[in-house]
């Protein structure tokens, strides 16, 4: 027990001299950004080449995590960068007083305008249900309702994703939303914890669709060479989530700050997103999405809720999925 | 201790107060465990600048949650209670292997084995191939009664573990004496057999009733939809979602509140079973030796395997393919988890005797061992980081308290299982050592340990198993040099990297089995077990 304390602060007090001459920039984010098969190895790397800095990632959880460990750190956080918050925590995240505006204005290749004067994206991606390349999907929830098809999607209280479903639903049919959620709950095999449970029952044939992103498609296309998965498209449009990064006002390093935001919007760390992240960049690379994007589908209407709304309207949108489906 | 004659009980008093092991250790054990436990609520409830009620959806939570878990407790009890008398009847070859192997589905990261479970339960699984091939219909796994199966699956073979202790801890005197009477099975269940389950079943109830109170994935990914939300989903709920720390820390609270509950009864029930001393010779069932019993003995052990292996078997065939190409991360992972499951296991024995030494004279000690599987991990975590991080970057300290929390998350099984034999041990043995004059570090060295042998080996096993597949408290604290073993597979999962994560769960399933095969043989050598 000792050594492994010894030996953990051995490591943590080596890697800290090694950096000593370079300014460190922290930046928290998701697990998923910083694994070796995430955007954040081939980012810091571009980054640490042009700031002359240590570039240092924190991964903490989910988006909804990061914002928990943020708020609970308060004032006395190391970050000086949070990235991968999503429009349905940003309004909670602005309320919190530790973020600064970031003073950029740029041009963003999205379905909807962006104003924040806190919060830049950096990704973005439409929700949908996936599904195998034969199934005959209806194309709108009412449809999906009645057929006998079976989903298996996230809880809304846990999972970025279920909340989008939610949001999407809501977002759609306004007071109706309760009434789809009600021709929905017989469909519905399970609900997982998060994105990954319900992916993988998916897979294993556990049900006909899945609730995941309309890239999913993308990545059994290009990593996996199998063209056997589509994403169904919806009459009513699609809900979108929006991922953001922010700069705190108390770094203690903000020029470098304002610098990976403004990298951030290279095609740097642009390009890097699609095959890493398997999301959309808020702005499209010079040379455009890789191969195998094209064969996506593009929705005729994006939806989404901005922050404030997003907040206002969560819990009851959430009491009509539960009430819905607990019966 | 009440049932004894009175003349024991004088006797018993006399030998307190010699004082042969000190009680100490025990105490000291007694406040840290209370410090680890109770300091993260109390760091958690003061930084939410006191409690919050519980919404109605909690007491729904509540309600669902205490309804699978005793579901699960008395379903697994009482299943593993002619499966073990079969395993404790019979010798066959292969019968230690078997044993190691039953006990893997409870060390199996929750993911990996649902996945495995659907693989034979779900609805292209081979059950429902059976089912189609016979003409009949299909049966679906979601709802309660498949969080129950998923929770018999899990914790059936820690039940049969725990009364096959029991069962070997009656003298093969006992059983000698009962064929030389001509006692029949039933006689022999009635006199031997129901006195040793009195004792050992409220605490195993307890023990699984304990785990299935904080589960989560489990109770919502088979559970259906929410209607199976458990009081963890709900801690999980108001930390994340709604950052409501003081709900968050009344709900563990309750939890804290119904294992307590659960315990006062269960352990006063689970009393001494008062055998005596025996030669320790190997037992033999003279009764048990008819044809019929023989194939009824046969074709339990030959169901209970298949139910528990055929998901193990198609978590390997799942890993197979994946094994090949795993990331670097993994194996580093898979290091740091070796490391941190070793620790655990160190101070989760040292712990758990000195408790066991404490709780011979105070039998309610051991609902404070209860408290670490009772208590939200989410809320530990949580609760430690709120103490660490003025002091230290908790990230640095990540190992450490993971190491930690499994020690404490392991207590409850590791004292389960030392303190029946510790009694034992100290009926049979006590006087005699103490008139002898064999006190302290020598009664341990000579008396205690190489008698607890068994035992230890077994809770050694079964701790270092548990921290390799525990999720827990890492995520909250780890960064991305020291992630373990299950956190990187939910990293993988994450990323689609299913078939990666098949083989990293195949790995982890090869160590966690390859540790607690070591320890647990370590343990049983020279013993008949």
């Amino acid at each position: 027990m000792r050594h492994l304390i010894l030996a953990t602060g051995l490591i943590a007090t080596a890697t800290a001299a090694a950096a000593q001459d370079r300014p460190v920039l922290t930046v928290y984010t998701y697990d998923s950004f910083v694994s070796d098969w995430g955007p954040g190895p081939a980012v810091e790397k571009a980054f640490e080449a042009e700031c002359a800095c240590d570039l240092q990632f924190v991964g903490a959880g989910d988006g909804a995590a990061l914002l928990s460990r943020l708020r609970l750190e308060g004032d006395r956080t190391e970050a000086d960068i949070v990235l991968g918050l999503d429009t349905n925590l940003t309004a909670a995240a602005r309320e919190t007083g530790l973020f600064a505006p970031h003073g950029i204005t740029a041009e963003f290749d999205m379905p909807v305008d962006w104003a924040d004067d806190t919060f830049l994206p950096f990704d973005w991606g439409y929700f949908a249900f996936i599904t195998g390349k034969d199934t005959d999907a209806p194309g709108d929830f009412r449809a999906l309702g009645d057929s006998d098809l079976s989903i298996v999607i996230q809880d809304p209280r846990s999972s970025t994703p279920g909340l989008g479903l939610v949001m999407w639903v809501k977002s759609a049919y306004g007071d109706q939303a309760g009434a789809i959620w009600d021709g929905l709950a017989d469909n519905i095999v399970t609900v997982t914890p998060g994105w990954s449970e319900a992916y993988g029952l998916f897979l294993e044939g556990e049900a006909d669709m899945v609730l995941s992103y309309t890239t999913s498609p993308a990545y059994h296309l290009i990593a996996e060479d199998d063209a056997g998965k589509m994403a169904v498209q919806m009459d009513e449009g699609h809900y979108m989530q929006v991922e953001v990064a922010g700069k705190l006002a108390g770094s203690d390093q903000p020029e470098l700050a304002d610098q990976f935001l403004a990298f951030m919007l290279t095609d740097a760390f642009q390009s890097v997103i699609p095959t890493t992240n398997w999301m959309y960049p808020a702005k499209t690379p010079a040379d455009g999405l890789p191969e195998g994007f094209e064969t996506l589908i593009a929705p005729d209407k994006a939806l989404l809720f901005d922050p404030e709304q997003a907040r206002a309207l969560r819990d009851a949108a959430i009491a009509e999925w539960q009430a819905a489906l607990a019966r | 201790m009440r049932r004894l004659p009175n003349g024991k009980r004088r006797w018993r008093a006399r030998v307190t107060r010699h004082a042969p092991l000190p009680a100490w250790p025990g105490l000291l054990a007694g406040l840290f465990l209370c410090a680890l436990i109770l300091g993260p609520l109390a760091a958690v409830t003061w930084r939410a600048g006191g409690g919050g009620w519980p919404v109605a959806a909690d007491w729904a939570a509540l309600r669902f949650t205490v309804l699978q878990a005793v579901l699960s407790a008395l379903i697994s009890v009482a299943l593993a209670v002619p499966v073990a008398r079969a395993l404790a009847r019979r010798r066959f070859p292969g019968r230690g292997p078997l044993i190691t192997l039953l006990g893997a589905p409870f060390i199996l990261p929750v993911i990996v084995a649902v996945l495995g479970l659907l693989a034979v339960f779900g609805r292209g699984g081979v059950l429902n191939d059976l089912l189609l091939w016979l003409g009949l219909p299909r049966v679906q796994i979601y709802g309660l009664h498949g969080v129950v199966l998923a929770h018999v699956f899990f914790n059936l073979p820690l039940a049969t573990r725990m009364i096959l202790q029991g069962w070997q801890a009656i003298p093969a005197e006992r059983f000698r004496l009962a064929a030389s009477l001509g006692m029949s099975p039933g006689t022999v269940l009635r006199v031997l057999e129901w006195p040793m389950l009195r004792g050992v079943l409220p605490g195993a109830a307890l023990i699984i009733f304990a785990l299935c109170l904080s589960s989560f994935a489990v109770a919502l990914t088979l559970g259906g939809g929410p209607r199976a939300t458990t009081l963890e989903l709900a801690i999980y709920q108001a930390f994340h979602f709604d950052f409501d720390l003081g709900r968050a820390a009344v709900l563990a609270v309750m939890q804290l509140a119904l294992v307590v509950a659960a315990a006062a009864p269960a352990l006063r029930w689970g009393a001494a079973t008062g055998f005596g001393a025996g030669l320790d010779r190997v037992q033999r069932r003279w009764e048990a030796e008819t044809p019929l019993l023989r194939a009824q003995d046969a074709a339990l052990i030959a169901l209970v395997a298949l139910f528990l292996l055929t998901p193990l078997a198609a978590v390997v065939w799942r890993g197979l393919a994946g094994v090949a190409d795993m990331p670097a991360q993994v194996w580093r992972a898979a290091a740091v988890s070796l490391g941190v499951s070793l620790a655990a296991t160190v101070l989760c024995l040292a712990l758990a005797l000195a408790l066991a030494v404490l709780a011979l004279r105070r039998p309610w000690i051991e609902a404070l061992g209860l408290m670490g599987i009772a208590v939200s991990p989410l809320v530990i975590g949580t609760g430690l980081f709120l103490i660490v991080n003025p002091w230290a970057d908790p990230a640095r300290l990540a190992l450490a308290v993971t190491a930690l929390v499994n020690a404490v998350m392991a207590l409850p099984f590791a004292l389960r299982m030392i303190l029946p034999r510790l009694r034992e041990v100290e009926d049979s043995h006590g006087r005699l050592a103490t008139s002898l004059g064999m006190t302290g570090a020598a009664r341990l060295r000579w008396l205690i340990l190489p008698r607890l042998r068994p035992v230890l080996g077994f809770s050694a096993g079964l701790t270092a198993a548990l921290a390799m597949g525990d999720l827990g408290v890492i995520a909250l604290f780890a960064d991305m040099e020291n992630a373990t073993l299950p956190l990187q597979i939910l990293r993988l999962m994450g990323a689609y990297r299913m078939e990666q994560a098949a083989g990293a769960g195949l790995l982890l399933l090869i160590l966690s089995l390859a540790l607690f095969w070591a320890f647990d043989r370590g343990g049983r050598d020279n013993a008949a077990v």
